[in-house]
């Protein structure tokens, strides 16, 4: 298992793309698809980031990235605040300008840009994001 | 990211080039605050040598249309938007709330 664990501070996003795009690419995604599961894994760092460590500077976030078989399966490990993305409503992406939601887009392009988007919180696991994408 | 702001006659055209997320969002946001502050409200934002963005980087965009807009006839509008950018986009929903053109000169000539 390739895992890794980042201080949960936005200046190591780049780090975290970068830990998700080698994973892919030696698990033979195209660039696209790359680009893809960078923003996905990127929308669920900041928000971990964002929400449960709201207001903490010395947290950490655990990211993993495999591949079983043509699936890749990424997960992000913290322990702030639980905080349930499927709770969050999804933004109506048709509004007019003056009625569009700044708040639960990067949730929205995780589920779009995903095959599954699943969440659970243990206080023994700590809150658990496991994203996967086949290949294709 | 790097930003670089030019000023023509109709607009502004601010230059964003690298990656904006969550933790250069802010400067991004503060480009275009800036350029609505000095009372310029037509904004031509050239994508062609940006590499990435994330829905950070769409709160910023969303922000300044709606401040530009307030004033008579003021909008952003996209340039040379790079494909998987504009496909993010598209997934958001942004594409509808802005003007894409191809090159600086035809961004700037539609204001």
């Amino acid at each position: 298992m390739t895992s890794s664990t980042f201080p949960a501070q936005f200046e190591f996003l780049d780090e975290i793309r970068e830990f998700v795009a080698e994973v892919a690419r030696s698990g033979g995604f195209s660039e696209k698809a790359i680009y893809s599961l960078q923003l996905a894994a990127d929308e669920a760092a900041s928000n971990i980031i964002e929400h449960a460590y709201e207001g903490v500077t010395d947290a950490s976030l655990e990211l993993s990235c495999d591949m079983r078989g043509d699936l890749i399966v990424i997960t992000l490990r913290d322990w702030g605040k639980p905080f349930d993305p499927s709770e969050v409503k999804e933004p109506n992406i048709s509004a007019e300008l003056s009625d569009r939601q700044i708040g639960g887009l990067g949730i929205y392009l995780m589920r779009k840009l995903m095959d599954s988007v699943h969440y659970e919180s243990t206080p023994r696991t700590g809150n658990l994001l496991t994203m996967t994408k086949r290949r294709v | 990211m790097e930003i670089t702001t030019q000023e023509f006659k109709h607009c502004d055209l601010i230059k964003v080039k690298g990656r904006v997320d969550s933790a250069t969002a802010p400067q991004f946001s503060k480009a275009l605050e800036k350029a609505n502050d000095n009372g310029r409200f037509k904004i031509a934002i050239d994508m062609s040598e940006l590499e990435y963005m994330s829905s950070a980087g769409f709160r910023a965009l969303l922000a300044a249309q709606r401040n530009s807009k307030r004033y008579n006839r003021g909008e952003v509008v996209l340039v040379s938007v790079p494909d998987r950018i504009r496909e993010a986009l598209e997934l958001a929903g942004f594409t509808e709330l802005f003007k894409s053109f191809d090159d600086q000169v035809q961004a700037v000539g539609s204001f």
